[in-house]
């Protein structure tokens, strides 16, 4: 009998067992695969779906899928894609309207879709999620509904990236709530095997269906050295603790200018951010203009539309767009929400295809200040 | 019942593909017939009802003199004037001659030059008659062809985004090749509309629906020469259907300039 709070042994060759007691409770498994050269999240169902064998490099503005020279199945980090998509989707119908007579109709067009599992969290991505629900489970239907039935499946990171800057940000690398199971794999010459830490009890229901042993005092250690490699090799960082007050006092720096001459106002940073919550509405009718749907769709601070408010754009230059951006995520999000809208994934420094790097535009405008005070 | 709305689609220098369009909407097409009435649409029929017409789409740029004239007409008869296609918002590829001597083009294609008339320059509808909609691409999409259709006949703004086309790629969920394979890709600073169909296939955005609201060419430029991409090959692809488009003739132009500057310095 496993209780939440407790660890166990899960072999490797016995990793399928628990996918398969995650289907046998009716989940829609999602989790990293391989596809068009990169790690991103899908449908899996089999143990051969998850990246083995793969790794990736990152750098501003750079991906790489390489293989690995050994069998590992979590050794690589974030990937394109993060559980975002699958719980605050890009697009999703909110209501249809139909024409009845002289008056009309409302048609509910939420559907009951399988519970999401979602296989290989890092602890970046839980407290992405974490922050995702404060804003949505007040007030959306769609996502709270997602959210409430979705399984986690964390894994503990045993690396980190180039990218990855978790540790300023307090949120990692190693998951300390917020998941139903947490892995972590401890792939050794002789045997290889996963620390399994029990969250919740409907993670333990799932692991009475899986083979488990008890883990020795030795394997926890393991698992702690995996952390600690990670954290050793954490590629960026960022000075956090008084960034809001940062940027508060440099609205007007010239760095916006620098920054503004290199962004693309493309919007890929705040659409891979696991964070970013804007939308779009719009209703569309169709021909006879008896039927009208309302959809949203993501949208983001770098288009002309979002800050369009009746008679003008209040941020039509590329600089106030990304000083949106970034004193949002930094700073203003903390007077919003009480949290960093940022959790150091590293997401948008991979993703922006000219490289632009959120911790370097930090550090510029910091040593501006060191160097000519701040005033 | 009230009177259908007079439909007309108008042709200047284009290759048809963007009217044809329209010839593609299969499913909407009898649906659309019975909401409009086909005034002048000489790709369905020779019939032609007389203006004034409630819709005019105009395909192709103006690139003779007759043309030039023929378009205030068509304007005079339209109360609403949509232009779609790069050839009509943008010049097209037609628009390659704005950058060279035409004369000497003619002179050397035609047997007999002076049978010919033509402007010195490709360009769009809006340089010459003010227009209620552009409806950008190479050719347009077809959806978005029926939504301004529909926008316009239930008097509501048509939901057409002017952002870039990497927005249509992470709706999708597609990996941006830019960065995961250096794929040089015109997606960033391009118009979406397309759905991000060339990244899908690994092929970098061709820039068929011209530049986006806030195209940053020179940022854009600079990765891909990085990247090693040669200027020529920035210039080439600056250069296609949408040529004469501001933003990517100036960076067109800016790159040829750095050209010149680094062949002296090499000199
Ligand atoms: S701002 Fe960048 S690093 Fe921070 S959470 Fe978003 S994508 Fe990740
Ligand atoms: S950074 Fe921009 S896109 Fe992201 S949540 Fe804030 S306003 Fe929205
Ligand atoms: S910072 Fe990079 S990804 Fe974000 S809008 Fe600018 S160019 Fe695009
Ligand atoms: S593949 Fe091209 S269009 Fe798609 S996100 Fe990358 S740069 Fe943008």
């Amino acid at each position: 009998m496993v209780s939440p709070n407790s660890k166990v042994i899960l072999e490797r060759d016995r990793l399928q067992t628990i996918l398969d007691a995650i289907r046998a409770q009716g989940f829609r498994i999602l989790g990293p695969t391989v596809r068009d050269e990169a790690i991103i999240y899908d449908d899996i169902s089999r143990v051969e779906d998850l990246p083995i064998g793969w790794t990736d490099e990152q750098g501003a503005g750079r991906y790489r899928l390489c293989k690995r020279s050994d069998q590992a199945v979590f050794g690589f980090i974030g990937g394109a894609h993060s559980s975002k998509q699958f719980l605050f989707l890009p697009r999703e119908m909110i209501w249809k309207v139909v024409r009845e007579g002289k008056g009309f109709r409302f048609v509910d067009t939420q559907r009951d879709s399988a519970p999401l599992a979602f296989f290989g969290v890092r602890s970046c991505d839980l407290h992405a999620i974490s922050i995702q629900d404060k804003v949505f489970m007040p007030v959306d239907p769609g996502y709270r509904a997602r959210r409430e039935k979705a399984l986690i499946v964390a894994v503990q990171c045993g690396l980190a990236g180039k990218t990855c800057f978790c540790a300023s940000m307090g949120t990692g690398p190693r998951a300390t709530g917020d998941f139903d199971l947490a892995l972590t794999e401890i792939l050794e010459k002789q045997r290889h095997y996963f620390v399994v830490e029990i969250g919740t009890q409907r993670g333990a229901e799932i692991m009475e269906h899986v083979s488990h042993q008890a883990a020795a005092a030795s394997d926890l250690e393991k698992a702690e050295a995996a952390t600690r490699r990670a954290l050793s090799q954490m590629g960026r960082t960022m000075e956090a603790s008084d960034v809001k007050d940062l940027l508060y006092r440099n609205y007007e720096h010239p760095q916006w200018d620098d920054v503004a001459r290199r962004c693309l106002t493309c919007a890929n940073c705040t659409l891979v951010c696991p964070t970013c919550f804007c939308s779009s509405l719009e209703d569309a009718t169709d021909l006879s203009g008896d039927q009208s749907e309302r959809r949203r769709q993501w949208d983001s601070c770098f288009n002309l539309e979002h800050s369009y408010l009746h008679g003008g754009n209040i941020r039509s230059s590329p600089k106030a767009r990304y000083r949106q951006w970034m004193t949002h995520k930094l700073a203003t999000w903390q007077d919003q929400f009480g949290t960093s809208g940022c959790v150091g994934c590293g997401r948008c420094i991979t993703w922006c295809p000219v490289g632009i790097d959120i911790t370097a535009e930090v550090r510029a405008i910091r040593e501006s200040e060191k160097r000519h005070g701040n005033d | 019942m009230a009177r259908k709305p007079k439909l007309a689609v108008w042709k200047f220098a284009s290759c048809d593909g963007c009217q044809l369009s329209l010839l593609d909407c299969e499913d909407e097409l009898l649906a659309i017939g019975e909401a409009v009435e086909i005034a002048n649409f000489a790709e369905v029929s020779r019939a032609v009802v007389r203006g004034p017409y409630d819709i005019s789409l105009v395909e192709g740029s103006i690139t003779t003199p007759h043309d030039a004239e023929r378009i205030h007409g068509v304007r005079r008869a339209s109360k609403v004037l949509i232009t779609i296609g790069a050839c009509a918002t943008a010049g097209g590829i037609q628009a390659l001659r704005n950058f060279q001597d035409v004369k000497e083009f003619i002179s050397i294609v035609y047997a007999r030059p002076e049978y010919i008339r033509t402007l010195a320059t490709s360009t769009a509808i809006a340089d010459h008659v003010p227009v209620d909609f552009e409806l950008r691409g190479c050719p347009i999409n077809k959806r978005q062809l029926l939504e301004v259709l529909l926008a316009y006949l239930h008097g509501r703004r048509p939901l057409i985004h002017r952002h870039s086309v990497c927005m249509e790629c992470k709706l999708r969920g597609t990996v941006c090749i830019m960065v995961s394979r250096r794929v040089p890709c015109l997606g960033p600073i391009t118009h979406a509309g397309c759905g991000a169909i060339c990244p899908l296939y690994q092929r970098g955005c061709y820039g068929c629906f011209g530049p986006n609201e806030s195209p940053n060419v020179s940022s854009l430029s600079d990765a891909w020469l990085s990247a090693g991409a040669a200027p020529a090959e920035v210039v080439r692809v600056l250069q296609t259907f949408n040529a004469a488009a501001h933003p990517f003739a100036d960076g067109a132009a800016a790159l040829a300039t750095r050209r010149v500057n680094a062949t002296e310095q090499g000199a």
